[in-house]
């Protein structure tokens, strides 16, 4: 189990893309990876949660490989800001292979979202080995 | 992959070649309609790189078609046009893009600007509260779940019994604003449950409402048909299918990446998976996308609805002719079309991202008046400059399966954009120059400041040149709506 605190988060920045959003995230190990995408992907949308109330989901996903994985884990995070309006600060992995995550997730509902984001995109990606763990560039539609 | 200029064949002026012996997997060349100044600019980013991967995938069949207002996307370049043989070519959701039938609407009035310049102010205001806009923002026509799926059906035509359009406006929209063969079924809970209260709602990013002023008439003959009068005050609204588009969208992206290997198809990007359009996922896929894009027909019916709405409240007894449909187009979508491909009629599936259909005179599908001049082509520049109506060409039929541009095309990433571009100070420069702006977020606004875009007028003048559309009028904005 690996855990992170959105306030903690600095593994990742925004890159140059000419229409829409690209950001480049890194960490020691493939968990670390999916929790500082999780984080990005929050501080590019500019998110501020309300103090209460605190509300915690579980998150099951299933997918063909570990980058799909991780598009499927992205999606899903936008999904429950455009369906329920909830935001998560405190990230948990309590199980991650290649085709399946289990994560728990701890936030509020949000009162800010300043960016929409449509959808976060398979372009291009390709999750590569470096010399101090994993890395990844993630391209956002908006 | 590096592509250079000398990677290309010009063909003429404004049409440059790729052949396929560029890069082995291609199955089609790419073409792409520039002037060098453009090629160049197009050579800056990812997007022809972009094209050449799309060029790749199976079943392909004339060219890939590239417009000179590209610029890099995800996958397909936006501004790129593919079409894929019937029955066994390939259908590609994210070929269509996330905001499924995403489109611009042009209405036009008979307003004239010079008398309407103290009222614009409080129009801008009155357009902003009634139509919805900016992230997260609901919508203004709640639906109960069986009208939802009506709309879903049916799109335009929902609207029509409901009262928010007239026979006029679905007579001058794309496939008279429904597509036929959407099926719900085929759609996820997630989709519907995004779509819910979305109705009549602008969204954030590039989508706007905007007041024109028509500036200069080109063709007064094919303007008056369209109702376009010089002086006069236009309306143009950008949005699409919302939530409910992109998790279509999303779904299908993530669920192909199966078939992919189901159908042992072989991709550069995987953005770019896709399935046989007579698959089981390529069929499900066509009936979800149609479900978004009549939602999406439905939505610019209910912001023009709006629009209507506002200007009778500003202008009150003034207007005697209320705001008349120039045309709506669509700029992402998949559409089963028949295209004249080496000589012969090919039924085909036309993708197009970032590119509009524009169909010739004489073409099935446009209403009695439109239809011996060819279909209008709307072109929104950005803000603060110009935008354009266009007129479809009959050369376009084998130049681009019957497509055009769909706007400037960005040059400068949203970053740069917010780094040198302060949104509150662009606001004011743009209300000197006499446009009112009513825009939620000033970030927001900054990524979409002029200077992030090309010089939608180059656009126009390759697009004419090159044969695909003809200039019918240029339009100045006046008031800019934006989320």
């Amino acid at each position: 189990m690996q855990s992170l605190k959105l306030s903690e988060a600095h593994k990742f920045e925004e890159i140059e893309h000419t229409a829409d959003w690209s950001y480049r995230v890194w960490g020691e190990n493939l968990t670390e990876l999916f929790l500082q995408a999780a984080a990005g992907l929050y501080r590019l949308a500019g998110i501020l949660l309300t103090c209460e109330p605190r509300i915690t989901r579980d998150i099951e996903l299933k997918a063909i490989d570990s980058e799909s994985l991780l598009i499927a884990w992205l999606n899903e995070l936008l999904y429950l800001h455009e369906s329920e309006r909830l935001g998560f600060d405190q990230l948990e992995i309590l199980h991650l292979d290649e085709t399946t995550l289990h994560a728990r997730v701890t936030g509020a509902p949000t009162q800010e979202w300043l960016k929409d984001i449509k959808a976060v995109t398979y372009h291009n990606l390709t999750i590569r080995e470096t010399q101090s763990g994993l890395e990844v560039t993630l391209v956002l539609d908006v | 992959m590096k592509i250079d200029k000398q990677d290309f064949r010009r063909l003429n002026n404004y049409l440059w070649e790729i052949p396929t012996s560029f890069h082995p997997d291609m199955n089609v060349p790419v073409w792409i309609f520039a002037d060098e100044e453009l090629l160049e600019d197009a050579l800056g980013d990812l997007s022809i790189v972009q094209a050449v991967n799309v060029a790749c995938l199976p079943g392909l069949v004339g060219h890939v078609a590239v417009m000179p207002d590209v610029h890099q996307g995800y996958g397909m370049p936006i501004g790129g046009v593919m079409a894929s043989r019937l029955p066994d070519g390939v259908i590609s959701p994210g070929a269509v893009g996330y905001d499924i039938n995403c489109g611009v609407r042009v209405l036009a009035s008979q307003i004239e600007y010079r008398s309407a310049i103290p009222y614009l102010s409080d129009l801008a205001s009155t357009l902003y509260r009634n139509c919805p806009s900016g992230v997260g923002r609901g919508g203004s026509i709640p639906l109960s779940a069986e009208e939802f799926e009506r709309v879903c059906r049916q799109g335009a035509r929902w609207s029509l019994e409901r009262g928010y359009a007239t026979e006029e406006d679905l007579a001058r929209t794309e496939e008279f604003g429904c597509l036929e063969g959407a099926d719900l079924t085929k759609v996820s809970q997630r989709a519907k449950q995004r779509a819910k209260d979305q109705l009549g709602t602008l969204g954030a990013g590039n989508h706007f409402l905007e007041v024109d002023v028509v500036e200069e008439v080109v063709d007064p003959e094919v303007a008056a048909v369209m109702g376009i009068q010089e002086g006069c005050l236009v309306v143009q609204i950008h949005c699409g299918s919302r939530g409910f588009g992109h998790q279509i969208c999303t779904d299908y992206v993530q669920d192909f990446q199966w078939a992919v290997i189901n159908y042992g198809i072989k991709l550069p990007d995987r953005e770019l998976v896709c399935a046989p359009l007579n698959s089981p996922e390529g069929e499900a896929y066509l009936a979800a996308m149609k479900a978004a894009a009549n939602y999406a027909f439905a939505n610019r019916q209910a912001l023009a609805y709006h629009a209507r709405q506002s200007f009778k409240e500003v202008f009150g007894s003034q207007v005697e002719e209320p705001l008349r449909q120039v045309y709506d187009i669509a700029h992402n979508m998949g559409k089963i079309e028949t295209h004249r491909i080496e000589g012969e009629e090919v039924p085909v599936c036309v993708h197009r991202k970032g590119a509009t259909r524009a169909f010739g005179p004489g073409s099935e599908g446009l209403p009695p008046d439109y239809r011996p001049l060819g279909q209008p082509v709307l072109v929104p520049g950005s803000m603060g400059t110009e935008s354009w109506i266009l007129l479809g060409t009959e050369a376009n039929e084998e130049l681009s399966f019957g497509s055009s541009c769909h706007g400037a095309g960005r040059v400068m990433s949203r970053r740069q954009a917010k780094r040198t571009i302060k949104g509150d100070r662009l606001r004011t420069e743009l209300e000197k120059e006499g446009i009112s702006v009513r825009a939620g977020s000033m970030p927001g606004l900054a990524e979409e400041a002029p200077q992030a875009y090309k010089d939608v007028s180059r656009v126009v003048e390759t697009v004419s040149k090159a044969g695909i559309a003809s200039k019918v009028a240029r339009l100045r904005p006046v008031a800019v709506i934006k989320g």
